[in-house]
């Protein structure tokens, strides 16, 4: 968090003496899911623009479509689209936020290789994360309590869950809590009652990957719209991106330059 | 000549001064930054609510911040790795001090201090990938990533602590009262018991206390190993989230002086509270049963 806001600071710096020889600059703001691509992407393309200074910060969905609002940045990173009460006061303030899927995030509930259990329904999903399933046996496993491990609250990725899966309801107080991906792959991966999700883009050979409703989360899956535990993340735009911006959305949406750096953050590319 | 030595006298007091004053002024605006970012949650919840709620839901809606659970997690993994550590720290120590050789103790000595230079998170590390699959397998646990094994791996980090200032504080027992106690007949065994760890009380219970004070605000051991749940443990293998994990995992992406960013700050004050009361505690202790020269005892 700390170096994070060193370099965001440094960046600002380097935009002022930038913007002394004249050259453009493009402020990203918003979701922390969204900004590993938003840096990967940033940093591909300063390598092939060296004229133009991108600098990156967090906060949130929220945040970043709140600062584009406010015209505050240039680009806001958002996992989710706009609220109605966001539209309503970009409007009335003469924004037009425009929004550019960029990717898109799937997340697969995972268990411990020698687990019998092959496929699981949302609404099992939801019952075991609420605690209200707690042996495996009640869903086609052997005898055995289930271990559930869940993500931190502040990450993307639980934020999907607890949209897609428990819709809102609460994850049980006795769900196990790790801070990320690779921790849960360490933990499942080595406790055969274990259940957990992650991204997509983090799978290994050590866990393996449930169906849900009896869909395989995949990259068409998730393209398709078949899969259930999935959504876009977006950019978007003060109007309709021109310029700079025009040029850095172009290259982030670019099947064989943006994209290529969406798959290796871990996420589902557009195409 | 006589002003000039006047003005480096003077020159000198100050410039210590101002560094005596620069690590305290830090301490003061750090506890300042700490409350003024803390203390806003209290408008949403009261402090009973807080501290006692059952549960810890930060991003919920409707939102929950009862950190009961956490509070009773980070106490029960401190008094667990001091019930591990103690034990072993003290025991090493009056080895090293009274039962080694000259050559061992020196051998020793910097070998048990080493420990305190193993990073946190490669103990973290080895609870987890080495420890947890261990104690699973033996007990046929559940998981692996609990309450006992946080303790565990706590009350390595604490042993040096222990070990290095209780050894300080029984090498410091003036020599005369073992040869005295020797004199009267009793044993090695019985002078050290009667005699020596007395006369060393005070040392090592700020020894024990300081070793505590370093477990409960440890973050990355039980970030790791602890497991996680937010719920009050019912039994020693349970996973368990003590409050410094809550705020490491969960900091970095609370929207700025959100609701949840000032929980977790609160948390943070709690986290202060407990450590400066084992200091104070410690502190105490280590004045109320000072060993003023050899007639005290």
């Amino acid at each position: 968090m700390k170096s994070l806001r060193t370099i965001v600071i440094l960046n600002m710096i380097l935009l002022i003496s930038a913007g002394q020889a004249g050259a453009g600059n493009i402020a990203i703001k918003g979701s922390t899911t969204v900004l590993p691509v938003a840096q990967k992407i940033a940093e591909e393309f300063m390598k092939e623009n060296p004229d133009i200074k991108i600098s990156i910060s967090g906060g949130g969905s929220g945040e970043g479509i709140k600062a584009i609002i406010d015209s505050t940045t240039d680009i806001a990173d958002s996992s989710r689209f706009l609220a109605q009460k966001e539209v309503d006061l970009a409007v009335s303030k003469g924004v037009y936020p425009v929004p550019f899927a960029v990717a898109y995030d799937c997340i697969v509930p995972v268990v411990h290789p020698g687990n019998p259990v092959k496929s699981l329904t949302l609404d099992q999903l939801k019952a075991i994360y609420k605690g209200e399933i707690k042996n495996w046996k009640e869903v086609g496993g052997g005898d055995q309590k289930i271990v559930v491990i869940s993500r931190d609250t502040s990450s993307g990725t639980f934020e999907v869950w607890e949209e897609k899966v428990m819709k809102k309801e609460r994850v049980y107080p006795g769900a196990m809590m790790q801070a990320s991906s690779g921790a849960i792959v360490q933990a499942v991966s080595n406790n055969k009652n274990a259940l957990s999700y992650i991204g997509i883009g983090y799978l290994t050979a050590n866990v393996k990957a449930l169906t849900v409703n009896n869909v395989k989360g995949s990259e068409e899956t998730t393209l398709n719209g078949t899969y259930p535990i999935s959504r876009a993340l977006y950019m978007f735009t003060k109007g309709w991106p021109a310029g700079d911006v025009g040029k850095f959305i172009n290259y982030a949406v670019h099947p064989t330059k943006g994209q290529k750096l969406v798959k290796a953050a871990g996420f589902v590319p557009l195409y | 000549m006589n002003l000039n030595r006047r003005w480096i006298e003077k020159g000198m007091q100050w410039g210590l001064f101002l560094t005596a004053f620069a690590s305290i002024s830090v301490l003061v605006m750090i506890a300042f930054f700490l409350f003024t970012e803390g203390l806003p949650i209290f408008k949403k919840v009261s402090l009973k609510a807080f501290l006692f709620g059952q549960y810890w839901y930060p991003t919920a809606d409707p939102t929950d911040f009862g950190i009961f659970p956490l509070i009773v997690a980070s106490l029960a993994v401190t008094l667990l790795s001091a019930l591990i550590a103690v034990p072993l720290g003290v025991m090493t120590a009056i080895y090293l001090a009274e039962v080694a050789s000259f050559r061992v103790r020196e051998i020793v000595k910097p070998v048990v201090e080493m420990l305190a230079a193993l990073p946190s998170v490669v103990i973290g590390f080895f609870g987890m990938v080495v420890m947890a699959p261990l104690l699973q397998n033996t007990f046929e646990l559940a998981t692996g990533l609990n309450l006992f094994n946080a303790a565990l791996m706590l009350a390595f980090m604490a042993v040096p602590t222990i070990c290095s200032i209780s050894e300080d504080a029984i090498y410091s027992v003036p020599n005369n009262l073992r040869e005295a106690s020797l004199a009267l007949g009793a044993t090695h065994w019985e002078t050290i018991i009667r005699v020596v760890l007395p006369a060393s009380i005070s040392g090592i219970s700020t020894a024990v206390i300081l070793g505590m004070s370093r477990s409960i605000g440890e973050t990355m051991v039980v970030l790791m190993v602890a497991g996680g749940s937010a719920m009050v443990p019912a039994a020693l293998f349970d996973p368990v989230r003590p409050m410094p994990a809550s705020i490491a995992a969960e900091m970095a992406e609370a929207p700025f002086r959100g609701d949840h960013y000032h929980a977790l700050f609160a948390t943070g004050m709690v986290l202060f509270g407990f450590t400066l009361l084992f200091n104070i505690i410690a502190d105490i202790i280590a004045n109320k049963y000072r060993q003023v020269g050899e007639a005290t005892l």
